[in-house]
């Protein structure tokens, strides 16, 4: 698309990636401020690799990998004088992710010789102002949970509620140069500054929706970002890459992806309503959107809660002995019953509680179902032994108790003992801690503001010794 | 009487947040995606059956567009508890591959 074909006011986002830290290409950088982008705007986070970074608070992605991003999209930012937007920063956006982020952006800026005025959002919540807050009937379930209790809250180790964009608004309209975002939804980091400078809402939170997973939406999406330019009622989606396209059929269908409806979306301050949308490719490269709806209503935000429980250890065996692997569903069963037993009979009352679940990788172990009946044996089985208990002291010495079975239990009494392949020395694996989401429920509040605190790093005012000691 | 499989070119399914599963089918042609979009043979029971949820919070959302149904459940266990065996919920589709569909 030329510059003459654009309507004037458009406001033009530069969506790098879908994940910062996933890793960029400068001259897709450099495209799309050539073609007028207004800010870069990327997510950093996401819930999808399960509850362990929210509970322990730590980020999924290498201090170095997010570093590198950094590093080009703070160089062409600061040339061309526009802002940067990072939301949910360091995986789940907890407040130790935001700082994490913001040290690590302090860096690249003493690297690059520059000196940005950051703002830091942070949402992450403690159980007892929620406690109170549960208390005024203020915090809803989300469907399929019921009402949050006391203890629950409190058993969290972290909590974090999802922001809107009028943190990122309110930071910007202040004078920052970087935003770096707690937990905040995927959209609104990318639609705060459509949204501030006068673009339809409706347009604003869909194209944000569709470029949310950077290069997901487009023909080819392992090859980078997107570029999303906003109107009144009006928005379009170019890939950042010259040889890729967005297409109305890649574009539509991102509706569809990782959200349980691809007609509404609820947002913090509203609902995005995309019934009416109606997608046309504008040319080879570049999909125009109209039809999207906003419906404002009154303000909530997601509230995200995960703890740390039990402790797991697990082993692992082949199996290519035809016999077992005739009888794979009895081996299973009797294994089963074999191991419950010699746990609860060498721990008694040591163990008030445990969990030993067998997978039998190659037959069912992927789901755990029930195979059809008249299934062939397969050639070779791994079979995962799982064990959960509270201490991982307890469930490395269940594992080691369970050793002489699991390695060596015949089919049926009377047969020679066999030995199971065992890849490993020692043969049990500690595995670390299990983690659980809790919270799957809202927060009512008064506005977008209310339960987020701002605070800034002003580089240009920040003494030598300071910036030493970064 | 034709399978999932059969009548569909494309299924996938993923998580939509650490308690929802997702699942997209996309059938073959107009035809075959007019004939089976509301069929019972894809209806709450039959989720329950291969899921373990709540037939009652099923939703299903034909998207006429782009001949596909979209399947959204909540989770038997949320993300990641301690029986967890597919984090993603990215192969729960398999199970749904060889259902006769009418």
């Amino acid at each position: 698309m030329t510059q003459a074909d654009r309507t004037p006011g458009d406001v033009t986002v530069l969506v790098p990636t879908g994940m910062l830290g996933a890793g960029l290409q400068h001259e897709h950088i450099r495209y799309g401020i050539a073609a007028g982008a207004h800010v870069i705007a990327a997510d950093s986070g996401s819930t999808d690799s399960g509850p362990s970074y929210l509970a322990r608070g730590v980020s999924k992605m290498n201090r170095e990998s997010i570093k590198r991003d950094l590093e080009i999209l703070m160089d062409e930012a600061f040339k061309a004088k526009i802002p940067i937007l990072i939301g949910t920063c360091g995986t789940s956006g907890t407040d130790s992710g935001v700082d994490w982020t913001r040290d690590i952006a302090i860096e690249v800026a003493r690297n690059l010789g520059i000196t940005p005025k950051i703002a830091c959002l942070y949402s992450e919540q403690t159980p007892s102002d929620l406690v109170s807050k549960n208390r005024q009937g203020k915090i809803t379930p989300l469907p399929p949970m019921g009402p949050v209790t006391d203890e629950v809250l409190e058993s969290c180790e972290h909590i974090v509620a999802l922001m809107g964009p009028e943190p990122y608004i309110a930071a910007l309209q202040a004078g920052a140069d970087i935003v770096l975002g707690g937990r905040t939804t995927d959209t609104a980091v990318l639609a705060a500054v459509p949204l501030l400078m006068g673009a339809g809402a409706g347009p604003a939170w869909h194209a944000a929706k569709i470029a949310e997973c950077g290069g997901q939406c487009t023909v080819n999406p392992r090859t980078g970002g997107v570029l999303m330019r906003v109107g009144k009622d009006v928005f379009e989606i170019e890939p950042l890459d010259l040889d890729n396209q967005c297409s109305p059929e890649s574009v539509s269908a991102h509706m569809l992806y990782e959200s349980s409806d691809p007609y509404r979306l609820t947002e913090p301050g509203g609902v995005l309503d995309v019934t009416g949308a109606d997608y046309q490719r504008l040319n080879p490269r570049v999909t125009r959107v109209t039809g999207s709806r906003w419906e404002p209503m009154p303000y909530k935000m997601k509230l995200e809660g995960a703890r740390a429980g039990n402790f797991q250890t697990i082993m692992i065996i082949g199996i290519e002995d035809p016999e077992v692997l005739a009888h794979l569903n009895e081996f299973h069963d009797t294994l089963q019953r074999v191991l419950t037993d010699r746990i609860r009979t060498t721990f008694g009352d040591e163990a008030p509680f445990f969990d030993l679940s067998l997978r039998f990788y190659g037959w069912n172990g992927t789901s755990g179902r029930p195979v059809p009946a008249n299934t062939p044996p397969p050639r070779d089985v791994g079979v995962m032994l799982v064990i959960t208990a509270p201490t991982q002291d307890l469930a490395d010495r269940m594992a080691k108790a369970c050793n002489p079975y699991f390695f060596h239990m015949p089919l049926r009494p009377g047969i020679e003992l066999p030995s199971y392949a065992f890849p490993f020395t020692p043969a049990e694996i500690p595995r670390g801690q299990v983690y659980e989401f809790l919270l799957n429920h809202v927060v009512h509040t008064k506005d977008g503001l209310e339960l987020v605190r701002t605070q800034w790093t002003d580089l240009s005012n920040a003494s030598r010794k300071v910036l030493e000691n970064v | 009487m034709s399978k999932v499989r059969e009548v569909c070119r494309h299924i996938r399914s993923k998580n939509a947040g650490p308690f929802w599963v997702t699942i997209d089918l996309f059938f073959r042609n107009e035809e075959v995606y007019r004939r089976y979009r509301d069929t019972p043979a894809l209806g709450p029971e039959v989720i329950e059956r291969l899921y373990g949820t709540d037939p009652g919070l099923v939703k299903r959302l034909p998207v006429d567009a782009l001949r596909m149904v979209k399947i959204s459940f909540p989770r038997a266990k949320p993300q990641g508890w301690m029986g967890e065996r597919d984090m993603h919920a990215g192969q729960h589709y398999a199970r749904l591959l060889d259902v006769e569909i009418g």
